[in-house]
């Protein structure tokens, strides 16, 4: 009891007392940042902005409320493709949550972690906090954690996930979009031209250098047949989850693989594109794509696999995106042609049969 | 007063099995019995140019390991004697992940990683030395694919360290600049040793055996570093490379025959020398373009040609009669051709035959001299020109005279 007790207070000081969080002071409590107004119902505080994205990256069927928190008076400078230039001071916070039935979102949620980006002096910097049990606040867990959690699905069904919170370093695996650098990812025009929201930074002097709307990009909503063909759709899909890596700077370049919406060459974003070192993750099959094949498509079989050295994304998915399997699968199913190669296992040469 | 008696024995163990015994600057020690927890914040929290230190024992692991802090080693007890264990392992597609310069692992042993065991992206000065990594069940196909990986890196030793049964490679080094990999022991890995789409790069005084390949220097299509050139493979013993390969299929590798010392696959100015190379049942050395693979080449910078081969003075003995894969197949009907009624005895070299027409003097068909397949003073070692695709124009032969050429001696890679 003593113990408990004196452990309480040493926590508390270093929480209340301390300078004020920010790059070089990743507090140990997530109330430290003073983020919300209530933190249990993620009630942002005044300057603390939140937006939404038209394709979101898929987390394990966990919902996410993301918020944009600008220091006073830097509005952030417009980029065509990348990320928006986001100004020294900024924050961008993401909070996990589990639905507790996914069917009513009325009925509740647990909340996960909450990720913090910092624009400091000397770039970007992450950590997420653990949520405590009674939701209130959230601990700093730079190792990261494992929590397990469960729901109800979409159909009703009963779901558990052994829920991956990210360590310091993993954050950097995905969020190294060019070179080993720590970014963000979703704040992009493209992302981000969604219902208004562009125009209204725009309008309230948070967003400047903007081109005229004709020239925006807008990815669609990946799974509203009405936002874009799907070939759109599903190249929003892959640039969302898997464009940040395959890219042409980013962690999986040595892949050649780049999914990324700016890459325009087929062979280039997987189709008839033998794997260089794909290990396992062949699945036995040998192009990424196979148009009209899904089912020797590379590409499918690992966005449709749980297991570590298999699995597309390799960070950040312990559970198959059903929708976003199907997404991909419909969009090799209608592509036109066949790839040419070399088939079968170990096998022989197709060009030419022993002669005796 | 119990705590403080805690605190007296948790002293004394470090005192007398300090894993930061002997080790100046920064060093974070971390005995048996430190949790994964524990070992992945020493690797977020260590100060650069510091030294994370295993003491001896084996430390479990359920997600992989990264760093990204430079100029940090990471140090064991022995290869032997400190074993980080990924048996369990349900994320993370590696055993570590490092992606930061100046990084050093030594005397440390990595197992039974779901995926790859160490894989480093894009650093600089890149030394990996007595590090053992194995797959403890022995070759099978769900074993990780790459030992040791370094990628997209400069500057790159690896010497004395032990790879066993990855189902790719077992040292791997890709798309690299600057490599030396020396005195290292590869065994029951589907490739031995393996430079892929690299530069300048020293292979010598390994021991590749038991493996479906010893020793491959490859150059892919679709890679943003093409046209690996500059590869010495000298002084090293590849032997009984026979184990059956066992690469998941679809991964280039898997096209490797099974019984393979040397292979070059479509890489430049390469220098075969001083190796003993035996007991093979595809073939001791062999040198291919990709065009056999059949798979159509897209990338406009590819060079699919192998060119600027040298071949000299090793020692190659021991072949058969029974060549396995497309090679094989390749290997089989070209001696069919030459010889209806067999035997069908692998010679010890064999070249696809394919050229890059672009390259050939007009006159005479043959290489011009810069690019030529120059194979001279391997003892009694014979030849076969498998002239791919065997149409009928072009006939394979085991004339090795217009292979009777030198190419000037590649430079060492310079240490760094």
């Amino acid at each position: 009891m003593v113990k408990l007790a004196l452990v309480a207070l040493v926590v508390a000081a270093c929480g209340d007392n301390a300078e004020p969080c920010g790059p070089d002071n990743f507090c140990a409590r997530l109330s430290g940042w003073h983020l919300f107004d209530n933190i249990a119902d993620q009630t942002p505080a005044p300057g603390v902005v939140p937006y939404d994205v038209n394709t979101a990256l898929f987390s394990d069927y966990a919902t996410k409320n993301r918020f944009l928190v600008l220091p006073q008076g830097a509005p952030a400078t417009w980029s065509d493709h990348d990320a928006l230039d986001l100004p020294v001071g900024t924050l961008l916070v993401k909070t996990f949550s589990y639905l507790h039935d996914r069917r009513d979102p009325t009925l509740g949620r647990t909340l996960l972690e909450t990720r913090v980006l910092v624009h400091g002096d000397a770039g970007w910097h992450g950590a997420a906090y653990v949520y405590n049990d009674d939701g209130h606040d959230a601990t700093l867990q730079i190792a990261g954690a494992i929590l397990d959690e469960s729901w109800i699905h979409d159909d009703g069904s009963q779901r558990t996930d052994e829920y991956v919170v990210p360590n310091e370093n993993q954050c950097k695996n995905c969020h190294a979009e060019h070179d080993n650098t720590l970014t963000p990812l979703g704040p992009k025009v493209r992302h981000l031209n969604k219902a208004g929201q562009l125009e209204a930074m725009i309008a309230d002097g948070s967003l400047v250098g903007a081109p005229d709307p004709a020239m925006w990009m807008r990815a669609p909503d990946a799974f509203d047949p009405s936002s874009g063909t799907l070939d759109q759709r599903a190249r929003a899909w892959l640039d969302i989850n898997c464009g940040h890596c395959h890219n042409p700077t980013g962690a999986a370049r040595t892949s050649g693989l780049f999914l990324d919406v700016l890459e325009t060459d087929p062979a280039v974003f997987g189709v008839c594109k033998p794997p260089v070192a794909t290990g396992r993750g062949s699945g036995g099959f040998q192009f990424d794509i196979v148009p009209g094949k899904p089912d020797e498509s590379i590409m499918v079989y690992r966005i449709s696999s749980t297991e570590p050295e298999i699995k597309m994304p390799e960070l950040g998915r312990n559970l198959v995106h059903a929708e976003g399997v199907a997404l991909i699968r419909d969009w090799i199913s209608a592509m036109p042609g066949g790839c040419t190669g070399f088939t079968g296992r170990h096998g022989q040469p197709t060009g030419h049969a022993p002669r005796s | 007063m119990r705590a403080i008696g805690l605190l007296v024995v948790l002293a004394a163990c470090g005192a007398s099995d300090d894993p930061c015994k002997g080790v100046t600057g920064t060093c974070k020690g971390l005995s048996e019995g430190a949790s994964a927890s524990d070992v992945e914040k020493a690797l977020i929290e260590i100060a650069p140019g510091g030294t994370v230190a295993f003491g001896a024992g084996t430390f479990d692991f359920k997600v992989g390991l990264s760093l990204s802090v430079d100029n940090v080693t990471i140090q064991g007890a022995g290869m032997d004697k400190t074993i980080l264990s990924f048996a369990h392992q349900t994320d993370g597609a590696q055993g570590l992940l490092v992606t930061a310069n100046g990084f050093t692992m030594h005397d440390i042993a990595v197992e039974n990683t779901k995926g790859d065991a160490v894989k480093i992206l894009g650093g600089d000065r890149i030394t990996l030395q007595r590090t053992r990594v194995e797959w403890t069940a022995g070759p099978n196909e769900t074993n990780g694919s790459y030992g040791l990986y370094p990628v997209q890196c400069k500057h790159v030793l690896i010497e004395d360290c032990v790879v066993k049964g990855a189902s790719d490679s077992g040292v791997y080094v890709g798309q690299s600049d600057q490599i030396i990999v020396q005195h290292n022991d590869v065994e029951l890995n589907v490739a031995g040793i393996e430079i892929e789409n690299s530069t300048h790069a020293d292979v010598h005084d390994n021991v590749a055996t038991k493996n479906t390949g010893g020793i491959l220097v490859f150059n892919l299509p679709g890679l943003e570093v093409h046209n690996g050139a500059g590869t010495r493979v000298y002084n090293n013993q590849s032997y009984d490379n026979n184990t059956n390969n066992f690469a998941p299929a679809g991964n280039i590798v898997g096209l490797v025959p099974t019984g393979t010392g040397i292979a070059i696959l479509a890489a430049h100015q390469i220098e075969i020398f001083g190796n003993q190379v035996h007991d093979h049942k595809t073939v001791n050395v062999g040198v291919i373009s990709y065009v056999p693979t059949g798979i159509a080449v897209t990338d406009p910078n590819y060079d699919e040609y192998p060119t600027a081969i040298s071949i000299h003075d090793n020692t190659l003995t021991g072949t058969s009669d029974m060549p396995t894969g497309q090679l094989g197949g390749l290997l089989i009907s070209a001696l069919g051709e030459l010889y209806p009624q067999g035997p069908f005895i692998v010679p010890d070299i064999a070249w696809d035959g394919v050229k890059d027409p672009a390259r050939v003097q007009q006159a005479t068909g043959d290489y011009l001299a810069d690019d030529k397949i120059c194979i001279q003073h391997n003892g009694d070692a014979d030849f076969i020109d498998l002239a791919w695709p065997l149409a009928d124009a072009t006939k394979p032969t085991t004339d090795m005279t217009p292979h009777d050429c030198a190419h000037t001696p590649l430079p060492e890679v310079a240490t760094w």
